[in-house]
């Protein structure tokens, strides 16, 4: 029924958790420009992230066919991300809500 | 003779045993639920990254808080992982203390979220407007964590029954695996609110 592996340390993981999300939280702070901090964060997470599935969810010491499955999501949502490529780095816009008002209001007393 | 070997050999290089259905049944529905938080995000992304009014984050939402929130959930994949430690020994007491903890860590999480929406509703933010800027903030922000929300709620209900059948009796050492399933579930959703707690508090 299980896989039979040492345990892992999880309090070496729960330390690591721990110490990375106090990193995350010092990183919004630093006087560096704000896409380098974007950067760094995704990468904190994905460490993190990655620490949960391994240890806490057991992928690695599990059969490869659990780590297909699991990095199929990771695989489908970067393509997803490609493809939203142009709405991630196209032209920024004030938000139209009021504009959009003032056109719809006209159409609404229309007969 | 030749086929039992084989049978005994697939059995053991396949994750396809019936022992553990439960187990990849778990895994394949996380797959398709970690699209669900994966569109949503991606989503959230483009919306942000066409909006030039967009408030930032880290000054207009309590980061100290949420920072707080997510070492709760930390905190409580930990006694999840402790638990299955304990039944895997047979220790069906110390399997439902650590359970017990780790539904205590999901609920304080929950209140803490409920706290934090209503602060934030007080403050003017809502579904549909909030006075920092664009008004996709409050809808994305809403939607994100309410979703994963519903999924902290469904999480520690499914461990209440796990606890319950534990006190029971129901739950032993060959049924670990029962106990192992929902720690898949609840650990998967303490890896969501770290992305969600960088993608939608911190960037």
């Amino acid at each position: 029924m299980f896989t039979d592996h040492k345990e892992p340390n999880y309090m070496a993981v729960f330390f690591a958790l721990a110490i990375l999300t106090a990193v995350e939280i010092g990183v919004i702070y630093l006087p560096i420009a704000k896409f380098v901090i974007g950067i760094s964060l995704i990468l904190l997470a994905l460490v993190k992230a990655a620490l949960v599935a391994l240890y806490f969810m057991h992928l690695k010491f599990e059969k490869r066919t659990l780590g297909i499955i699991a990095l199929t999501p990771l695989l489908i949502c970067t393509l997803l991300i490609i493809s939203l490529l142009p709405d991630l780095t196209g032209t920024k816009h004030e938000s139209k809500r009021e504009k959009a008002a003032q056109i719809e209001k006209p159409l609404a007393e229309l007969p | 003779m030749s086929q039992v070997t084989t049978h005994a050999v697939e059995a053991h290089e396949s994750p396809l045993t019936p022992e553990s259905w439960g187990k990849l049944g778990m895994w394949v529905f996380l797959a398709g639920d970690a699209m669900t938080f994966g569109t949503l995000l991606a989503g959230y992304g483009a919306i942000r990254a066409g909006a030039l009014d967009w408030p930032l984050p880290s000054q207009v939402l309590g980061i100290t808080l949420t920072a707080f929130m997510t070492f709760l959930l930390i905190c409580s994949s930990v006694t999840m992982v402790k638990g299955l430690s304990a039944i895997k020994h047979g220790d069906a007491k110390k399997m439902t203390l650590y359970l017990g903890l780790t539904i205590l860590g999901g609920a304080i999480f929950l209140g803490l979220q409920a706290y934090e929406w209503t602060h934030l509703i007080h403050r003017g933010m809502h579904l549909s407007s909030n006075p920092w800027g664009n008004y996709l903030f409050g809808t994305t922000f809403f939607t994100i964590t309410g979703f994963h929300g519903a999924h902290v709620t469904g999480g520690v209900i499914y461990l209440a029954v796990i606890v319950l059948r534990g006190i029971q009796g129901k739950i032993t050492q060959e049924k670990a695996s029962l106990v192992e399933i929902a720690g898949l579930y609840w650990h998967f959703v303490d890896l969501v609110w770290i992305l969600v707690f960088t993608f939608v508090y911190l960037i």
